[in-house]
């Protein structure tokens, strides 16, 4: 709490933080598609494939396999698996970054400088992740959808029309926004453990990679709680 | 002028500095001598602000650095200049924007000036050619004289150098002790090092203090240091041949 209020205090020139946002939004969110997309796509297609090997019984219609991995995908998959892919890749490298700076005296070098280091270093992370980590969920969400689709209709579990009747029956226009809700908290926690694992680093290499652990298994930990929470508070 | 009133300061139980009092001049090079671990590094960053002591307090031309208001420390702050004993240059930044760095955080100056400036500073320091390269790619000694370009770069009033002749060979250590020590005179600034080394100590120490488990044993200049008549002292300066034997010849 004491870290996320000295964020607001003391703060630089906006144009600073514009640029630096900027710079964060291409690490945390652009250099994270590939990654997204090889997940979500192979998670909807297994989701896929794994619902019609479950469904034996012949009063069931094909096309609930598609709503089963659309609603799996908008509700789960898409925000929480991807967010805890994020918290491995984007915290790992946040706290890295961070902690290495600190060690290296760079986190001083800041300070003596009469620099805010934790609102010039951290608060442009936050933002960076609350602006992108949403519209990776949407992408990831998509191509999960769409990873069933080619998964059901490659292999002949259904006719392609019988999986868009799916993906389009009986849809709750709330469970997108349920899923950019937690994208959005997930990238809050995700960003702000990390940063403070990296931050107050102390010591040397090794504690670097102590505290690049210490965020990715915090953040996991963190993500499954509040995922539990929203769904309980929000469903 | 720096000046440091009955500062103390402990870590738990642990006290590191137990009441150091000293005055700094201005347009000279202070020396901060001692053994490992008898609290230099302690009081330099009390000095600066990265730690705050636990008694007394730190005055920069009479204005109170450590119990002053936030907006007092950040006007000090930003007369500071510091050279880290790793330098401390960003990574992610080459050699230009590092020095320039300074300059676009808090001040207005626009593109062309900031890069006047920074061609400025690391012509001062002895650097050309080096402007796009990355600090990875650059020597020790090039590293810490791209630190005192940046350190230099806001026309700062107080220059601090933390342990600057680490990791460098002699010859590279004598010519960054003699750079700091020009650039003390040039700007009339007051300039506090940080030392264990007896090289920096006979060559640029205009006024030596001597730190012994956190307290300050011994004050006085280089041409006076060898002739002390503290234990403690001679034991710290004695511990190297090449000294005893110099101490021999004056005999």
């Amino acid at each position: 709490m004491i870290m996320l209020s000295s964020l607001v205090t003391n703060r630089e020139r906006f144009g600073i933080y514009l640029k630096l946002i900027i710079e964060e939004a291409i690490l945390i969110g652009i250099d994270s598609v590939f990654i997204v997309v090889i997940v979500s796509s192979f998670i909807g297609a297994v989701t896929a494939v794994q619902t019609a090997y479950n469904l034996v019984s012949p009063f069931i219609p094909l096309y609930i396999i598609g709503t089963i991995v659309r609603d799996m995908t908008i509700l789960e998959l898409a925000p929480t698996i991807t967010c805890v892919v994020l918290a491995g890749k984007v915290g790992s490298s946040i706290a890295g970054g961070l902690g290495t700076m600190k060690i290296t005296e760079q986190v001083d070098a800041l300070e003596v400088m009469g620099i805010n280091s934790t609102s010039y270093l951290i608060l442009p992370k936050i933002i960076a992740a609350l602006l992108t980590f949403p519209l990776l969920v949407i992408i990831a969400a998509f191509l999960s959808i769409y990873g069933g689709y080619l998964a059901a209709s490659l292999t002949g579990l259904m006719t392609q029309k019988e999986y868009i009747y799916g993906i389009r029956f009986n849809f709750h226009g709330f469970n997108l926004t349920f899923a950019i809700i937690k994208s959005l908290v997930f990238s809050f926690l995700i960003s702000s453990i990390s940063s403070y694992q990296g931050y107050y680093t102390k010591g040397g290499a090794l504690e670097v990679g102590r505290s690049s652990t210490n965020a990715v298994t915090y953040s996991c930990i963190a993500v499954l709680c509040a995922d539990f929470l929203l769904a309980k508070l929000l469903l | 002028m720096i000046e440091v009133k009955d500062v103390r300061k402990s870590f738990g139980d642990k006290e590191v500095l137990k009441g150091i009092s000293a005055v700094f001049e201005k347009g000279k090079c202070n020396l901060i001598i001692g053994a490992s671990g008898t609290g230099k590094s302690v009081l330099l960053k009390c000095l600066v602000g990265l730690e705050k002591p636990n008694v007394g307090g730190v005055f920069y031309d009479n204005r109170d650095f450590t119990n002053g208001t936030t907006e007092e420390k950040l006007e000090i702050r930003r007369e500071i200049g510091m050279l880290f004993q790793g330098s401390a240059l960003f990574d992610s930044k080459n050699v230009e924007e590092n020095v320039m760095f300074p300059l676009h955080m808090l001040t207005k100056m626009s593109r062309s000036e900031k890069l006047e400036r920074v061609n400025f500073c690391l012509q001062r320091v002895g650097l050309e050619n080096v402007n796009k390269l990355m600090p990875s790619e650059i020597s020790g000694g090039m590293k810490k004289r791209v630190g005192i370009a940046r350190a230099i770069s806001l026309n700062s009033k107080y220059l601090f150098c933390d342990e600057p002749n680490s990791g460098l060979d002699p010859l590279t250590s004598i010519k960054i002790d003699n750079l700091i020590q020009e650039i003390t005179l040039e700007y009339n600034i007051t300039t506090i090092v940080v030392t264990h080394d007896m090289n920096s100590v006979l060559e640029i120490g205009e006024h030596i203090i001597f730190i012994h488990q956190g307290l300050k044993l011994w004050e006085g200049t280089n041409d006076e240091i060898l002739n002390g008549n503290v234990p403690e002292l001679n034991e710290f300066l004695f511990a190297n041949k090449l000294i005893r034997d110099m101490k021999k010849n004056l005999k």
